[in-house]
């Protein structure tokens, strides 16, 4: 309760100056209306017209957790305007992209570690990449995968999504892989283990803790990168998509409901993260 | 052929020589610790040209970097624009207001835990959202020009530099906060001659995360809604219109600018952090 307690001050905070500005920013419209038909309103006529406006400059925090509601629970999961089916494709971009830049990340972490040739090649190209903006890459990776004859746009998401989420555990993996030091090595030395060896029972054991730290972080960033990729021209399907539709036909309370549903679902990924992590710990175990 | 063949013996004597390099002695110099990475990047943009020529890949697909380089010097101009409205008028004021901001409310509520553990959860959780959603709705407050771009840049960048910025003004140990009791030393007098200084590393850590977001956000913003250039604008439109060397062109003063940017803000840092561990060589 003593951790709950601020949190939630602020969260009401929060909702509490969010309803402030949405009168502030919704009036305008309102007081604009009555004065074309000649007409005067009070601020006690204007305040409850605020709240439920169709296209709200600002929708107040009910409207918006009623879209939701209507685009969770209201739609068949598999209809166009479930909010469900779009998340899911979001998330199946994602979770590749994330699996995508696992395997990227790990596998160069292994090399860099190994080949003093790849540290001093690779490493420096790994983290200019990073200040790459990816979202100057993404129409392009989209149009360089459809002239290549890849239907669809799960993969050019995934490429996204995985350039951003490689990053991320590609660090932690070589800080992790050179956590063991050397009385720990010499000691594996001594017992005549070879390189294998040590790789399996030292190194990637140790490293466990940096890449369960990394994973938190590459999920974020894999999400971010799936719907950046959903952004550009075209696509029809995902959280993203529903960004740009809203954007493009005028409709806010579209855009307020993906923007919360994409939160919503950075939360619950995030979540799972910890799971597994918490889970890996116990299988391996380091005390909780 | 022969340039596929060329190619490909260019990469593996190249690879050979950098091999050769990193085992070598020299690799401890600080000539060999820049050749080493130069040398890889040169053969990735000759291994790029090979195959394209090589293979006779088509240019609405990928265009050699020769072709991209012509593009480049005859199109500086509309270059320089873009990179104005988008990087100039668009990241950098953002990246200020956003940043500054954030250090002032850091500032604000040091004083007030019961705030600092309120928004700290709260904060961490919006730094790991795809605040680039935002975007179209910041663009139909702001409208099409550059105020939408930096409005956009200043809500991406401002969690993670929060976050970062009271995890530091938290990073200065029990025994120096004692002794700068022992000295007399007023809230103010200890906040900046040992709380903003011991702050500084992690200032520096959510700047450089800052100074990639920034880049992103202001170009996404484009997507939504821009004046007719900006690179964003340049790289949606080019694409259209399989003009690929173009938006190449636009992807590469992205990438110069975004690692100028970080190295900047890197120097700046090596420069104020002077004392800190990872700064000593």
């Amino acid at each position: 309760m003593t951790r709950a307690l601020p949190v939630l001050t602020v969260l009401a905070g929060i909702v509490a100056i969010w309803y402030a500005a949405a009168v502030w920013m919704n009036a305008t419209w309102i007081f604009d209306q009555a004065e074309r038909n000649g007409q005067t309103v009070t601020w006690a006529e204007v305040i409850p017209q605020t709240m439920d406006q169709a296209r709200p400059l600002l929708p107040p925090p009910h409207q918006v957790a009623a879209e939701l509601w209507k685009g969770v629970a209201g739609q068949a999961v598999t209809s166009k305007r479930s909010l469900v089916y779009h998340g899911y494709v979001t998330v199946k971009g994602t979770l590749m992209g994330f699996g995508l830049g696992i395997v990227m990340g790990v596998l160069l972490a292994m090399s860099i570690v190994r080949f003093r040739v790849m540290d001093m090649s690779v490493m420096p190209w790994a983290i200019i990449s990073q200040t790459i903006p990816i979202v100057a890459l993404a129409p392009m990776i989209l149009t360089l995968s459809s002239q290549l004859g890849i239907s669809g746009r799960d993969v050019p998401k995934a490429i996204i999504a995985a350039y951003l989420s490689f990053f991320p555990v590609l660090v932690s993996m070589v800080k992790g892989l050179r956590a063991p030091d050397q009385m720990q090595l010499d000691l594996l030395r001594t017992y005549g283990a070879g390189e294998g060896a040590t790789f399996l029972k030292l190194r990637l054991p140790a490293s466990m803790p940096y890449f369960f730290a990394s994973l938190k972080v590459a999920i974020a960033a894999s999400l971010i990168g799936t719907i950046v990729g959903e952004l550009p021209t075209g696509a029809i399907e995902g959280l993203g998509a529903r960004m740009l539709i809203g954007s493009q036909f005028g409709e806010p309370l579209i855009m307020w409901a993906a923007l919360f549903a994409a939160a919503i679902l950075a939360g619950m990924l995030i979540l799972a993260v910890g799971v597994v992590e918490r889970l890996a710990r116990a299988r391996m175990g380091v005390p909780a | 052929m022969t340039w596929l063949v060329g190619t490909i013996g260019i990469w593996l004597a190249a690879w050979a020589l950098n091999a050769r390099l990193a085992a070598s002695g020299w690799a401890r110099t600080t000539a060999g610790k820049l050749a080493v990475p130069i040398l890889f990047g040169v053969t990735i943009l000759v291994l790029w040209e090979g195959l394209v020529r090589g293979a006779g890949i088509a240019p609405v697909i990928l265009p050699a970097p020769s072709a991209i380089a012509a593009k480049i010097a005859v199109s500086l101009p509309t270059l320089w624009l873009d990179f104005s409205q988008t990087f100039l008028k668009g990241a950098l004021p953002g990246f200020v207001i956003g940043c500054g901001a954030a250090i002032a409310t850091a500032i604000a509520i040091d004083r007030s835990p019961f705030l600092q553990r309120g928004l700290l959860p709260i904060g961490n959780f919006v730094a790991a959202l795809p605040i680039v959603g935002l975007a179209p709705i910041l663009v139909m407050w702001f409208g099409f020009d550059w105020q939408s771009k930096a409005a956009v840049v200043v809500v991406m960048v401002f969690f993670p530099v929060l976050v970062n910025m009271v995890a530091g003004l938290q990073a200065s140990e029990r025994m120096q906060a004692d002794l700068m009791a022992t000295w007399g030393a007023s809230y103010w007098q200890s906040l900046v001659k040992l709380r903003l200084p011991a702050a500084m590393p992690f200032l520096f850590n959510g700047l450089k995360i800052a100074s990639t977001l920034a880049l992103i956000g202001a170009i996404v913003a484009e997507f939504f809604g821009s004046p007719i250039y900006g690179m964003g604008f340049r790289i949606s439109t080019e694409v259209g219109r399989l003009g690929l060397d173009m938006v190449w062109a636009e992807i590469a003063v992205a990438a110069l600018a975004g690692s100028a940017f970080y190295g900047l803000i890197a120097l700046i840092e090596r420069w104020v952090t002077f004392w800190h561990p990872s700064q000593r060589h």
